[in-house]
């Protein structure tokens, strides 16, 4: 199994990983805790998975992106 | 498609006049209407000298495009053009354009409305501003209004 994930803006910065591979995970937030070392989930972070907007109870799969970022500032 | 993600300045008028020009629009749009967000100088209260826009690439174009189909179908649009910026901004540089064509003016504007809320909303755009002290993110957008 192995999925990427990603980090975007400040979390990246605080977390300090770009990006990164996990070999296990059931759920996104599994995929938060394996790769930021079981830091607290703050409540504002966005998670998706393969590009949409999901949850960390969200079910992950072998071959999917995860990415976790801040509130979006565009526009 | 007409979303597009631009690494460097644009011409927002002028992207207009060119869409328009080279749209198979033909003579049935009575209305078009634009929205373009540029730098301010200011945020917060302090002055900001620059800007650089981060984005999450394979989901700003997809949700990008998802949101100029859901707008072509809401509101029956002729065209719809998306243009937003990334990397290095200086203020008063265009940050975003959007522009609607439609038969007549509630669904272009309408349309508009709604797209520039959404993408603010929801598209993976980051800001960090450069202040006279250092860079900050910025946490979130201001409501607008």
């Amino acid at each position: 199994m192995s999925i990427q994930v990603k980090f975007f803006a400040s979390l990246r910065e605080e977390i300090g990983i770009s990006e990164t591979k996990v070999d296990t995970a059931t759920t996104a937030g599994d995929v938060w805790d394996l790769t930021t070392n079981n830091a607290e989930r703050p409540l504002n972070v966005l998670v998706a998975v393969n590009l949409e907007y999901a949850q960390y109870d969200s079910q992950v799969n072998d071959g999917d992106e995860v990415a976790f970022f801040p509130p979006v500032t565009g526009g | 498609m007409s979303t597009h993600i631009l690494a460097y300045p644009f011409d927002p008028f002028h992207s207009i006049t060119e869409h328009q020009q080279q749209s198979a629009l033909d003579k049935k749009f009575g209305a078009t209407a634009s929205f373009i967000g540029s730098m301010r100088d200011f945020n917060d209260d302090a002055d900001v000298s620059g800007m650089v826009l981060e984005h999450y690439p394979e989901m700003t174009q997809n949700y990008l495009d998802k949101l100029e189909q859901q707008a072509r179908q809401k509101w029956g649009l002729l065209d719809v053009l998306i243009i937003h910026r990334v990397g290095k901004i200086n203020p008063a540089n265009p940050i975003v354009l959007i522009a609607c064509w439609s038969a007549h003016r509630r669904a272009a504007l309408d349309a508009c409305s709604w797209l520039i809320e959404e993408l603010k909303h929801n598209a993976p755009f980051w800001k960090k501003e450069t202040h006279h002290d250092g860079e900050r993110w910025v946490e979130k957008n201001t409501d607008g209004f």
